[in-house]
């Protein structure tokens, strides 16, 4: 399966939960990132769905798992380390929107 | 624990029930374990003696596995480049067997300190470096290492200048992280014997910097 | 976030939401009791067995109630969780996980 996003694209992480997920909520997307914009650090290639897995489904369609990068200080307001410091996590791509330039 | 039925040399033929005078046996929590096991065992879904097998498994599983890994990756570039590029089979090589983890290196550099945190669980390569330890699965840790990560290094005694970013790996999904820490100054020569054993667990989490 | 329906679960504690877990990381170690590895191989082996994935395992954690989250110990919620993805797909009866335990307490010297 193809991926949607490359490194380096800016997306946004979706703040309300996709339609796509399935049963009870078990979500790998922490709350501190929603509705955040990031970058896509790496493609991590096709994974089973953990919205599916944890209800005893097969987690299919597979979803393309991506490491992105947020700047801490844009997570934390207040963030007290220097405007450098980053943070990464894996998240998959139906939870992923792209943002285009203005 | 003398007569805990589980250490590395008994009988996995025999698995009998362990003397009643360990209290780690006679507790709640022990007895929860137990119930759990025997009524598996009797619905046929583990065998006897598979659960002693894990656990000695397990118990071979150490921290100094990861690094060994470290140090080969200090005096051998070629390595280094296969451990980033290609974690599971630079592991496979090293004779270490990964079990169907998705390893993910990152290297700590001049620019760049890395650090790891499960804020979800506590997501782990245990295939490599074992169980982890209790500050990893800890509330605090995982509450805290996100934002404020230089604060919580302070408390593991790591300083790192603001000239080297700080960049927090969130290991929410599939990849098991394992930080490629830098080689310290004055190890110039050093085997890769000498140089593992300087290698800790904490600093392959990201909370802790070798030292020479 | 205020536009999400869906509400955030106590396991969810990056950036301490909560304002619960300000405190200095606790630093000192255990050694694991025989039960917890116990715990930990039998989780092991029924992943490998696919019959509990590893988010069938969260999810059983993550559906604890808060006060149970906040005080079991990090075997005790493993154990919770396996129980009851057995219970869920009929390889253990529902009760008899407790009954084994009173059993087994019965026969305690």
């Amino acid at each position: 399966m193809s991926a949607r996003f490359r490194p380096g694209d800016r997306v946004r992480v979706t703040a309300e939960r996709p339609a796509i997920s399935i049963g009870r909520a078990h979500i790998r997307t922490p709350h501190y990132v929603r509705g955040q914009d990031g970058m896509i650090a790496e493609v991590m290639g096709p994974f089973r769905n953990p919205e599916g897995l944890a209800t005893g489904g097969d987690g299919l369609p597979m979803q393309v798992l991506y490491r992105v990068r947020f700047p801490q200080p844009q997570l934390w307001p207040g963030y007290a380390g220097p405007a450098k410091d980053t943070l990464e996590v894996e998240i998959y791509e139906h939870w992923l929107e792209p943002i285009h330039a203005a | 624990m003398p007569h805990d039925g589980h250490d590395h040399h008994h009988d996995h033929q025999h698995d009998h029930a362990p003397p009643p005078d360990d209290p780690s046996f006679s507790s709640d929590q022990a007895l929860g374990a137990r119930a759990l096991r025997l009524l598996l065992e009797e619905a046929g879904v583990l065998e006897p003696g598979e659960v002693a097998r894990q656990i000695d498994r397990m118990d071979g599983i150490t921290p100094s596995m990861g690094a060994s890994v470290v140090a080969r990756a200090w005096v051998d570039p070629a390595f280094r480049k296969r451990l980033i590029e290609t974690p599971v089979a630079a592991c496979t090589e090293m004779g270490i067997d990964l079990q169907g983890t998705h390893l993910h290196v990152v290297e700590n550099t001049a620019s760049v300190h890395n650090v790891i945190v499960c804020t979800l669980c506590s997501c782990y390569p245990k295939p490599l470096l074992g169980i982890p330890p209790d500050w990893y699965k800890s509330y605090e840790y995982r509450a805290r290492a996100v934002i404020e990560p230089r604060a919580v290094l302070a408390e593991f005694g790591v300083a790192i200048p603001d000239s080297v970013e700080v960049r927090v790996h969130d290991s929410t999904a599939d990849l098991r992280y394992l930080v490629l820490p830098a080689r310290p100054q004055g190890t110039e020569g050093w085997s890769e014997e000498k140089l593992a054993a300087i290698v800790t667990r904490d600093s392959m989490i990201g909370t802790a910097i070798p030292k020479a | 976030m205020s536009t999400n329906p869906e509400r955030r679960g106590m396991h969810d504690m990056g950036g301490d939401p909560d304002h619960r877990w300000s405190g200095p990381v606790p630093r000192a170690e255990h050694v694991l009791a025989p039960w917890e590895k116990e715990v930990d191989a039998i989780r092991t082996l029924l992943g490998r067995k696919g019959l509990q994935t590893a988010d069938e395992l969260r999810l059983g954690i993550e559906s604890l109630s808060g006060e149970d989250y906040a005080r079991l110990s990090y075997y005790e919620r493993w154990l919770r969780s396996v129980v009851h993805t057995m219970e869920v797909k009929g390889i253990l009866k529902p009760g008899a996980h407790a009954a084994k335990v009173a059993e087994l307490k019965a026969r305690r010297p």
